[in-house]
């Protein structure tokens, strides 16, 4: 087993294979505190399966992946949630039919057992921090609002506000301002520099632009291994990368 | 009394629904209908338990089961086999070859008491029985295919299976369960006697009674934060599961609650009707009481009461008129709701519910003590 480490994330020799295709081949990746960083990368290059794979939903055919020294590829995703991992999916993924006051509160990291679901109490505290969730979120004003039908770009925050309230140490965000208007994508930009104050953020995203505004650290992904990694400067400037991503 | 509004009557709109209910069967059904009737409807009622549950595991849950014959069964079958032990006394069964066992196992040549059905001789146990038994049942069935993640329709078969498999397995062991005819000819209940019209007064608003229970149990449920996590797990299990839930905990609680609601009506149904047979336990019987669930409204407790009573009602109707065509016309109603009416009874009324609500003030204004009654307001004679 791998000694332990300073990171928050280590991912060593990290390999899924579907039928013998490596999505992701022998992957090494670290991940510091309170760093903000951008996975880029073509179509199929493995982005979204690494953070399958971290959260538990893919499980990974060899090597490990510690958060804080804690082994996660053999815990189940519930558990990793707890551990302090919290993900967003690419397509906004809330539930519709409950009011943004309600969605809020089903992340609210208290009674997560049957019983504690049954004998949930909506009090002070959870009041208390679903309004500070939503003032973050710019929902304020949406709390008893059906989550159905807000607009594409709020559906995209409340589900960051969702992760947000869980407080997690490490927060995954596939895609977050896909299909935004450059007004929302300038205000997620503003939101994550914010949130990642005090945890990790790790992006994945095609839009350099927003990448460029956010990034701390970026790693291009290709074919499932890295192809570059760095600033974005150093990355853009690549040759490779431009060869096989950036284009001329 | 704070908590109990909210959380178990849901709300004032749920309040008078519960109320509504409440009287309709408490009171204009015993005053309206001989006992005959009232027993039948009784009956129905017993099957309303398994649309409840219906309504809890399928409608918020999401988890269609086509095998809650099988809970409403075993709890039936808890029940009367502790009857049929009280009415085989030995000096009842004198005349068998081995008296003071039940009259079909000494049909089959079986000359002691199977092992399994020696608790049945006390109520306390049998009781326990029909709570316990049907919900472990479920509990093993949701482990097994909620932890694995079987769901949709894949259950759904799974369910329809165990039905299957358990009628089979009933018939098949006549010895020890009575086979095809069921447990017949059950008597008294600790030395009352169950067949006379009192007796089935009682049991009828016990029944009653229970089925109100627990309908608000299932409101409690539903008002949690359980209860929005089900609604949730159905529209994006994903999320609920990377939000720090088990999901497959939820699917098995609430799974294992309609179970238990199903026995409970099974357990009543044997009591009243003075039988338990395989046909209540197969596929026919568990895809009725999805009909049930889907005609009242599958996301109302109550609306599912109504469900019952009228696709019963309608049954004992047609199957009198046109016994050849009842089933097809039972698939014709299940599509033609399906189709027009997805939500059920209680779709319909919510569709016009501001329409109900004014009417209902309208009337309730013309009645003393009513909250909203004025003095002076239109009589129906004046109007």
């Amino acid at each position: 087993m791998s000694s332990d480490t300073d990171f928050l994330l280590a991912i060593e020799d990290l390999t899924v294979s579907f039928d013998g295709f490596k999505a992701v081949d022998g992957l090494n990746f670290y991940l510091d505190e309170d760093e903000l960083h951008v996975i880029i990368g073509p179509n199929g290059a493995g982005k979204t399966t690494v953070l399958d794979m971290i959260c538990g939903k893919t499980p990974a055919t060899s090597g490990s992946i510690k958060f804080r020294n804690q082994e996660l590829t053999k815990l189940s995703e519930h558990k990793i949630v707890h551990a302090g991992v919290g993900r967003k999916f690419q397509n906004p993924s809330i539930y519709e039919n409950l009011s943004v006051l309600e969605n809020l509160e089903i992340s609210f990291p208290r009674g997560h057992g049957v019983f504690g679901a049954l004998m949930f109490k909506r009090d002070e505290q959870v009041v208390r921090r679903v309004e500070e969730i939503a003032e973050e979120i710019n929902l304020k004003d949406e709390l008893h609002t059906q989550a159905g039908l807000l607009s594409h770009g709020q559906k995209q925050w409340l589900e960051i506000g969702m992760l947000l309230i869980q407080d997690p140490q490490l927060l995954m965000l596939d895609e977050p301002v896909a299909g935004m208007s450059v007004k929302e994508r300038q205000d997620t930009a503003h939101l994550l520099r914010r949130i990642c104050k005090g945890r990790a953020v790790l992006v994945i995203e095609h839009d350099m632009e927003f990448v460029k505004s956010i990034a701390h650290k970026v790693t291009v992904l290709h074919q499932g291994k890295i192809l570059a990694a760095g600033d974005m400067d150093h990355v853009q400037s690549d040759p490779r990368v431009i060869e096989v991503y950036l284009g001329h | 009394m704070n908590f109990f509004m909210q959380r178990m009557m849901g709300g004032k709109e749920g309040a008078v629904a519960f109320v509504i209910i409440a009287a309709v069967i408490l009171v204009l059904f015993p005053l309206f209908l001989d006992i005959f009737r009232l027993n039948l409807v009784g009956k129905y009622l017993t099957y309303a338990f398994v649309a409840v549950g219906l309504v809890m595991c399928w409608g918020y849950g999401g988890i269609l089961s086509l095998g809650q014959g099988v809970f409403f069964g075993l709890g039936g079958y808890a029940m009367a086999m502790f009857l049929k032990l009280e009415a085989s006394s030995p000096e009842a069964t004198a005349i068998q070859s081995t008296p003071g066992i039940p009259d079909f196992m000494d049909w089959n040549q079986i000359t002691a008491l199977p092992w399994f059905w020696e608790p049945f001789n006390s109520l306390p146990l049998t009781i326990i029985a029909v709570l316990v038994v049907p919900t472990i049942f479920a509990f093993f069935i949701g482990v097994a295919m909620f932890k694995r993640r079987v769901g949709g329709v894949y259950f759904a078969i799974i369910t329809q299976a165990i039905a299957l498999i358990l009628t089979v397995l009933i018939v098949g062991q006549q010895g020890y369960t009575g086979g095809i005819n069921g447990i017949t000819d059950l008597r008294t209940l600790l030395g009352w006697d169950i067949r006379d019209d009192s007796a089935k007064y009682i049991l009828y608003f016990v029944n009653a009674i229970l089925l109100l229970g627990v309908i608000m149990i299932g409101r409690f449920v539903i008002t949690s934060k359980l209860g929005r996590l089900l609604v949730a797990m159905r529209d994006r299990e994903d999320r609920v599961r990377f939000s720090g839930y088990d999901v497959s905990a939820f699917k098995i609680f609430v799974f294992c609650l309609a179970a238990m609601f199903s026995a409970i009506g099974g357990a009543m149904f044997t009591l009243q009707v003075g039988f338990m047979s395989p046909s209540f336990v197969g596929i026919v019987p568990s895809i009725e009481m999805v009909i049930f669930a889907a005609v009242g409204g599958r996301m109302s407790l109550i609306g599912a009461v109504y469900g019952t009573l009228l696709v019963s009602f309608g049954k004992t109707y047609f199957s009198e008129v046109a016994p050849e065509l009842w089933l097809f016309m039972m698939g014709a109603l299940f599509i033609a709701v399906v189709m027009a009416f997805p939500n059920g009874l209680a779709g319909i009324y919510q569709k016009h519910r501001s329409k109900v609500i004014a009417l209902g003030r309208r009337l309730c204004a013309r009645v003393p003590f009513c909250p909203t009654y004025r003095v002076g307001a239109p009589r129906p004679s004046e109007s």
